[in-house]
C-alpha cells in the first residue's frame, strides 16, 4: 500500500453554488430604493421647471388658462418686455432686482458677521453657554409667520413698540417715523431678515468650529498671537469649507426670499422693499399674466446660476492653488 | 484546501444572509417599494361617490359675515331648507377674501372646481373671459326667474356688455359717507351735499392737537383706493377704458379725480397721515367709532364694525358720497357687491341653476340681508340690513340710482391692482413728508396704463 504524495496543486474546495458571470441577485435593490425619490424629484421639481420654461415662451393669460396648450407661442417676446428697461415693466423689474441685490449683500454680510462673532464668542465653554446658545437660536426656530407678523406690529407708527421706545422712552427721535411705508421700509425689511437669518449662520459656524482642534490655538498663543490674529490666521482658514457652502446657501435663500416681504408688508407693499420674488408673484399671479412671470423667473434662475457658477469656479481654483 | 474568507464562510454557512443583509429583510424592503409608490399616487384621488340619484352640489361661499364661522352658521339653515325643498344636498365651504381669488384661479386652471361659487362682482368680466363659467342664456335666465327681477345696474356687472352674463348679483353693497351727528351739531354744520362742502366741514372738525381728524381713509388699501379713483373719475365724466377695452388712465378727468382724493391728506389736511398704513376699511371705521374721525367713506356693511366698536346706531348718519358742485355726473358709488356664478364644467347644471334661483329668491335675500349687511339685488325689495328706515332708504337709493359699475372689461382687475397700488405709494409719499403733484399722478397713471397694456398684448 503506497500513500501517494500528491504534488499537484491543491484543488480548492468545491463551492456550493456554481460560479456565474451574471449579475448578482438583488442588483435592482438600490435602484428600486432610489426610484421613489427620483420620481418625486422629477414630478415636483424638474417637470414643473420645464413647464415653467415652456410657459415663458407663450402668452398664457386668463384667456388661455383653461387650456394651456392653446396659448399662443410668442417666442422671446416676454423676455423682451421684461428686459426693456425703458418700458414700465422692465424698469420695475430692474429696480426690484437692484433693491434685492442691495438687500442680499447687506443681509448676508451682516448675518454672517454676527453669526461668526457669536460662534467665536461661544467657542470656549463657560457657565451659561447653553443658555446663550438657546437664546440665539430662537429667531430661527420661531415659525416664520409668527416671527415676522410680530415685527409688523412692533413697527406700526402709532401703536408699535419700536416707536414708543425710540420717541417716548429713550427720546432719540422727536417725531414718530413710518417704518412700513416710505423710504424706511428698506431698513425695516433688512433688519427683520438679519434677525431671522443670523442664528442659522451661528449654528453652522458653531458646528464648523467643533472640528478646529484647541492645541493649534494654544500653540499660536504661545507664539504671541492675539485674538484677532488667531481668528484671521487659524479660525477663518479652517472654516473655509464651511464658509464656502454657508455663504452660497445664505445668498440663494436671501435673494429668493418671499416670506419676509409678504408677511411684513401684507397688501401694502412699499416700493423701497420691493424684493424680486414678490415682484414676480405680483406681476404674474395678481395679473393672470403667467407667461411674463415665467419669463422673469427664468431670467432670475439664469442670474443665480451665473453667480453660483462664478463663485464656485473662483473659489475652487483658489483652493487648488493653495 | 484553499483558504475561504470569513465572509464567504458566512455566506456559505448561512443562506439567510446574502451580502450581509438578512434575506427576509431584503425581500420585505423590495416588496414595500411598489406598495409605497402606489400609496403615494393614490393618496390624493379620493372622490366622493354619492349614491345614484342623490345630487350634492359643492358651493364656495365668500366671507360676508363677521367671521368664516359666522358665515357657516348663517348659511347652514338656509341650505338645509333648500335640501328639504328640492332633495339636492349642498356641500358648503366658506373662503376668506384673501384666498378666494387664488382658489378660483386654481379651480379654473386645474378643472377641479366647485359647482357654484361667490365672486366679487368686479371680477365678473375678468372671470367671464377665462371661459370657465357657464354663460346664462335666455333659457337659463328664465329658469332663474327672469333677468327683470334684478336691479339693472347690478345685473350689468354680471358680464361684458352684449354678452350672456356668467354671473348674477347675489348681495348688494354701496358706499356712503358716514358722519358723526354729535360733532356736526356741535359745530353747527349740515351734512354735505357737494365735495367742497365735505372738505370745509372736515376742515372745521379737524384738530390734530386732540387727535381728531375730519375724515379717516383706508389710504393703504389698494382696493379702496381704486374704487375712489373710479368714482371720482366718473364724476368728472372720464372713462378708464376706451371702446376697444384699452386703458386710458392718463386723461385729465382721471388725474384730477385722483388728485382731489390725495389732497384730502395733502392740501386739505383733514386726514391723519397714519391712515397711509390702513390697509382695510374697518380700520377707518374703528377710528370713526372711537371719535377720532368725523366722517368716513365706507360700504353699508360698516354698520356692524361701527357698532361693535361701541358707537350707538343713532350717533351717526349717512349721506351719498358727494361730487364737486360743477361735476358732470353725481355718481356716489360703484356697484359693489357679490355675484354668484356656476362653473362651466359642473356635472349638475340643472341643479346648480335651481340653487342659484333659490339663493336669489325673495325669502333668502330677506333672510340673509341682515346678517350679511347687504342691499337687495331684487327690484322693489326692502333693505333689511339695518333697522333704521332712513338709512335703508338712503343706501337703497344710492345703490339703485346713483351707482355705476366698474369698467366691464377683462383687464378690470389689473386696473384695480396697478392704480390702487400706485395710489398706496402716493399716499405713503405724502404721509412721509413728500409732495405729489398732478404731474406725478399723471406719470404714475402712465406707468399703470403701460403695465395693463403690456398684459393685454
Amino acid at each position: 500500500m503506497a500513500t501517494t504524495t500528491s504534488t499537484a496543486p491543491p484543488v480548492p474546495a468545491k463551492r456550493t453554488a456554481p460560479v456565474r458571470r451574471t449579475r448578482r441577485s438583488g442588483w435592482w435593490l438600490p435602484y428600486a430604493l432610489l426610484a421613489p425619490a427620483v420620481l418625486l424629484e422629477l414630478l415636483i421639481h424638474l417637470v414643473p421647471m420645464l413647464t415653467g420654461i415652456w410657459m415663458s415662451f407663450t402668452q398664457l393669460t386668463r384667456f388661455f388658462i383653461r387650456d394651456w396648450t392653446s396659448a399662443p407661442f410668442v417666442g422671446l417676446r416676454n423676455y423682451q418686455v421684461a428686459l426693456d428697461f425703458d418700458g414700465a415693466v422692465g424698469q420695475a423689474l430692474l429696480s426690484s432686482f437692484l433693491i434685492t441685490c442691495a438687500y442680499t449683500v447687506l443681509v448676508v454680510g451682516t448675518a454672517w458677521a454676527l453669526g461668526m462673532a457669536a460662534a467665536v464668542a461661544l467657542q470656549r465653554p463657560f457657565r451659561s453657554r447653553a443658555l446663550f446658545r438657546t437664546l440665539f437660536l430662537v429667531p430661527y426656530a420661531l415659525p416664520v409667520y409668527a416671527g415676522i407678523v410680530t415685527w409688523n406690529f412692533m413697527l406700526q407708527r402709532d401703536t408699535g413698540v419700536i416707536n414708543h421706545l425710540l420717541v417716548e422712552d429713550l427720546g432719540v427721535l422727536d417725531e414718530r417715523p413710518f417704518w412700513l411705508i416710505g423710504g424706511h421700509a428698506f431698513a425695516s425689511i433688512v433688519i427683520v431678515a438679519i434677525w431671522r437669518l443670523w442664528p442659522f449662520a451661528f449654528l453652522m459656524l458653531t458646528a464648523g468650529l467643533q472640528s478646529v482642534p484647541d492645541d493649534i490655538y494654544e500653540a499660536a498663543s504661545m507664539d504671541g498671537a492675539h485674538a484677532i490674529r488667531s481668528w484671521w490666521s487659524i479660525t477663518l482658514p479652517m472654516l473655509r469649507p464651511v464658509n464656502l457652502v454657508l455663504v452660497l446657501v445664505m445668498f440663494l435663500w436671501v435673494f429668493n426670499d418671499f416670506n419676509t416681504p409678504y408677511v411684513l408688508f401684507g397688501t401694502a407693499q412699499p416700493p423701497a422693499g420691493d424684493l424680486i420674488s414678490f415682484h414676480i408673484y405680483n406681476a404674474s399671479f395678481l395679473t393672470w399674466n403667467f407667461g411674463a412671470g415665467a419669463a422673469m423667473s427664468v431670467l432670475l434662475l439664469l442670474f443665480l446660476l451665473l453667480v453660483t457658477g462664478i463663485y464656485l469656479i473662483t473659489l475652487n481654483r483658489r483652493s487648488r492653488r493653495a | 484546501m484553499g483558504t475561504v474568507s470569513p465572509r464567504e464562510l458566512n455566506r456559505l454557512g448561512n443562506p439567510a444572509l446574502d451580502k450581509g443583509v438578512p434575506v427576509k429583510l431584503r425581500h420585505l424592503a423590495a416588496a414595500s417599494v411598489p406598495v409605497l409608490l402606489l400609496a403615494a399616487c393614490s393618496g390624493g384621488g379620493g372622490g366622493d361617490d354619492s349614491a345614484s340619484g342623490d345630487v350634492t352640489l359643492t358651493y364656495w361661499a365668500s366671507n360676508q359675515g363677521t367671521s368664516l364661522d359666522n358665515d357657516k352658521e348663517v348659511l347652514t339653515p338656509v341650505l338645509e331648507e333648500f335640501t328639504e325643498q328640492t332633495g339636492i344636498g349642498v356641500d358648503l365651504e366658506v373662503i376668506g377674501w384673501s384666498d378666494l381669488q387664488t382658489r378660483i384661479q386654481t379651480a379654473v386652471t386645474s378643472g377641479q372646481a366647485p359647482d357654484v361659487v361667490n365672486i366679487g362682482n368686479t371680477w365678473a368680466v375678468s372671470l367671464q373671459a377665462t371661459g370657465a363659467f357657464m354663460p346664462l342664456d335666455d333659457a337659463a335666465m328664465e329658469s332663474l326667474g327672469g333677468a327683470d327681477k334684478f336691479v339693472e345696474t347690478a345685473l350689468e356687472t354680471g358680464g361684458a356688455p352684449d354678452t350672456d352674463p356668467t354671473s348674477v348679483p347675489l348681495y348688494g353693497l354701496a358706499y356712503g359717507l358716514y358722519y358723526n351727528t354729535a360733532m356736526f351739531e356741535a359745530a353747527g354744520l349740515q351734512p354735505p351735499t357737494t365735495w367742497e362742502e365735505m372738505v370745509s366741514a372736515a376742515q372745521a372738525l379737524t384738530d390734530p392737537a386732540t387727535g381728531v381728524y375730519g375724515m379717516a381713509l383706508a389710504a393703504g388699501s389698494y382696493t379702496e383706493n381704486n374704487h375712489f379713483a373710479f368714482i371720482n373719475a366718473t364724476q368728472n365724466g372720464a372713462e378708464l377704458f376706451d371702446a376697444d377695452a384699452n386703458p386710458t388712465f392718463t386723461g385729465d378727468g382721471v388725474v384730477d379725480g385722483i388728485m382731489r382724493y390725495l389732497d384730502l391728506m395733502q392740501a386739505d389736511d383733514v386726514v391723519n397721515p397714519a391712515n397711509a398704513q390702513y390697509d382695510s376699511a374697518s380700520l377707518a371705521a374703528a377710528d370713526f367709532a372711537n371719535g377720532k374721525a368725523a366722517m368716513i367713506l365706507n360700504q353699508n356693511n360698516a354698520n356692524s364694525t361701527i357698532e361693535s366698536n361701541g358707537m350707538a346706531p343713532d350717533a351717526y348718519g349717512v349721506v351719498p358720497f358727494p361730487a364737486p358742485a360743477d361735476s358732470e355726473n353725481d355718481v356716489a358709488s360703484h356697484v359693489a357687491g357679490i355675484n354668484i356664478s356656476i362653473f362651466g364644467n359642473t356635472e349638475h347644471p340643472d341643479e346648480a341653476l335651481q340653487f342659484v334661483e333659490y339663493m336669489t329668491s325673495e325669502e333668502v335675500q330677506t333672510t340673509l340681508g341682515k346678517p350679511f349687511s347687504s342691499l337687495p339685488v331684487l327690484k322693489d325689495a326692502e333693505a333689511v340690513f339695518t333697522d333704521d328706515p332712513g338709512l335703508a332708504e338712503i343706501f337703497t337709493q344710492i345703490y339703485n340710482e346713483r351707482s355705476a359699475p366698474l369698467p366691464l372689461v377683462p383687464a378690470e382687475d389689473q386696473f384695480e391692482t396697478t392704480v390702487g397700488q400706485a395710489m398706496n405709494t402716493m399716499f405713503a409719499t405724502i404721509a412721509t413728508g413728500g409732495t405729489v403733484t398732478a404731474e406725478d399722478v399723471r406719470e404714475a397713471m402712465q406707468t399703470a396704463q403701460d403695465k395693463v397694456q403690456a398684459s393685454i398684448g
